[in-house]
């Protein structure tokens, strides 16, 4: 069972990974006894498996994901809405609201309106059928507050790191609260707008460096420097 | 009135007009990812040749019945700019580009997993901003960088290089003087890992034996264009990688 590439080697579409008895998985494909490529990324050897972290994609929904979408259509008893991928979203009425929906009195818009932004759950999706969402869980709803930053949604396992570890260091670090969309979307929401600025930095250089080792400490180190430089900043300001 | 100089398209050391032997691949410059707005693109030069592949989706089609119960359906269009020739061109889509947007359909469709993305569309955008002979070919080039820049799933990058004949030598990789005033044409697009010919055409006259050592010879031009092309692909994140080790 030969491998062609190093563990973490960079191929591009169409190359050649392993031979023999292993499973293809995310991002390959087999053909024969030949597991190839299907995207650009970091190859991926496990025991028996072979797959590819790309490092672009786009996001395809799956069931149980929790997405952050906007609102771009209300209907007679649903909302339409752009989750970020190849199809619209729908969000129905009874997915929304705790009792019946009754037409003739219940405005939508008064819940949701065109360019609104919600926290959802995707609860069906097939080949078949466009995605559709439910609300009615907790943390999930409009988004009142906050700034979204739209990130590859490859990256997003990333963000969140090995058992949570990246996105627990964000929150503790920035003192941020982060909702990470599988869509590729994330919400910072944090006590000042400098904290999310932070955040936001450190989230795009988590997006820009994915590929690399040690990021973990890499980002910590930002942020603490950011943060120093705004309070050496704030005691230069009080001597002044 | 001015007269044309007659010019020897290959001399007698085989150096052809633009100082290439025979078998000489014009230089090629690739870069990935140059437009923010498209999900995906690349930029080629390739000798006086230069070209740009956009690429949208999977997105939702527009309009909504051409939409395709079981795959994907991949557009595109193929475009010369009014200033990419000598003689202003119309921007009006003519006949040969009606054309060559169906070739180069045809010659990206069997290295995407279409079937993936149901109802949605991909699409594709090749402008060439100048010509000077095998655009065609640099476009597929560029166009299945673009499609896997844009994160689109494919069995193999397609890459394109056309080979012929002028003066009775067989040549690699036409300029615009050799197309014209040659003899034939031979434009091929490949995928390199499956040694499969998605695109063959032939312009002008070959004999049998001609012909097969002119697809040899454009097929070994695919080869040497592949290895730029994955290079060009992996450079923006190798570059990062050394940045920060």
């Amino acid at each position: 069972m030969p491998v062609f590439y190093e563990n973490r080697g960079l191929v591009t579409p169409g190359d050649l990974l392993a031979e023999g008895d292993y499973i293809s998985s995310s991002n390959t494909y087999r053909r024969g006894e030949k597991i190839y490529a299907s995207r650009l990324g970091l190859v991926k050897y496990e025991e028996k498996e072979v797959q590819v972290v790309a490092l672009n994609a786009f996001y395809l929904p799956s069931i149980g994901d929790l997405v952050i979408g906007k609102i771009v259509e209300v209907n007679i008893n649903s909302w339409t809405v752009n989750i970020n991928t190849s199809y619209l979203a729908t969000l129905h009425t009874s997915e929304a609201l705790n009792r019946s929906f009754r037409p003739q009195r219940d405005d939508l818009t008064r819940l949701f309106d065109v360019g609104d932004l919600i926290i959802a759950k995707v609860i069906t999706y097939d080949r078949t059928r466009d995605p559709s969402l439910t609300v009615r869980e907790p943390g999930l709803g409009k988004v009142v507050d906050g700034q979204i930053v739209k990130v590859t949604p490859t990256k997003i396992p990333r963000i969140i790191g090995r058992k949570g570890s990246m996105i627990n260091m964000l929150k503790k670090e920035t003192g941020c609260n982060i909702t990470v969309g599988q869509n590729g979307l994330v919400l910072v929401h944090g006590g000042t707008s400098e904290d999310e600025r932070i955040a936001i930095m450190a989230i795009h250089k988590i997006e820009q460096e994915s590929h690399t080792s040690g990021l973990t400490d890499r980002v910590t180190e930002m942020i603490r420097k950011e943060k120093g430089m705004k309070n050496d900043a704030k005691s230069t300001e009080k001597i002044g | 009135m001015t007269q044309k100089v007659p010019r020897k398209l290959v001399d007698e050391n085989g150096i052809r007009i633009d100082g290439r032997k025979l078998d000489e691949l014009r230089p090629i410059k690739i870069e990935v990812g140059v437009l923010n707005n498209a999900d995906g693109s690349a930029h080629i030069e390739q000798g006086k040749n230069k070209i740009l592949a956009a690429v949208y989706g999977p997105r939702e089609v527009h309009p909504r019945h051409l939409a395709l119960p079981d795959r994907a359906l991949l557009r595109c269009r193929y475009h010369m700019a009014p200033f990419s020739v000598e003689e202003r061109k119309s921007p009006n889509p003519s006949r040969r580009e009606t054309e060559l947007s169906k070739v180069i359909r045809e010659a990206l469709e069997p290295a995407i997993f279409l079937e993936q993305f149901p109802r949605t569309s991909i699409d594709l955008f090749v402008e060439v901003l100048q010509a000077d002979g095998g655009t065609r070919c640099a476009g597929i080039t560029a166009a299945s960088l673009a499609l896997s820049d844009a994160g689109i799933p494919m069995r193999d990058l397609v890459v394109a290089c056309a080979s012929g004949k002028a003066e009775g030598h067989l040549i690699l990789d036409l300029n615009d003087i050799e197309d014209k005033e040659g003899e034939a044409d031979l434009p091929v697009a490949f995928m390199p890992n499956f040694n499969a010919v998605t695109l063959l055409q032939m312009d002008g006259m070959l004999t049998t034996e001609e012909f097969e050592q002119a697809l040899n010879l454009a097929i070994e031009g695919c080869n040497q264009t592949h290895k730029i092309q994955k290079e060009s692909l992996k450079t923006k994140y190798i570059a990062i990688k050394e940045e920060t080790e």
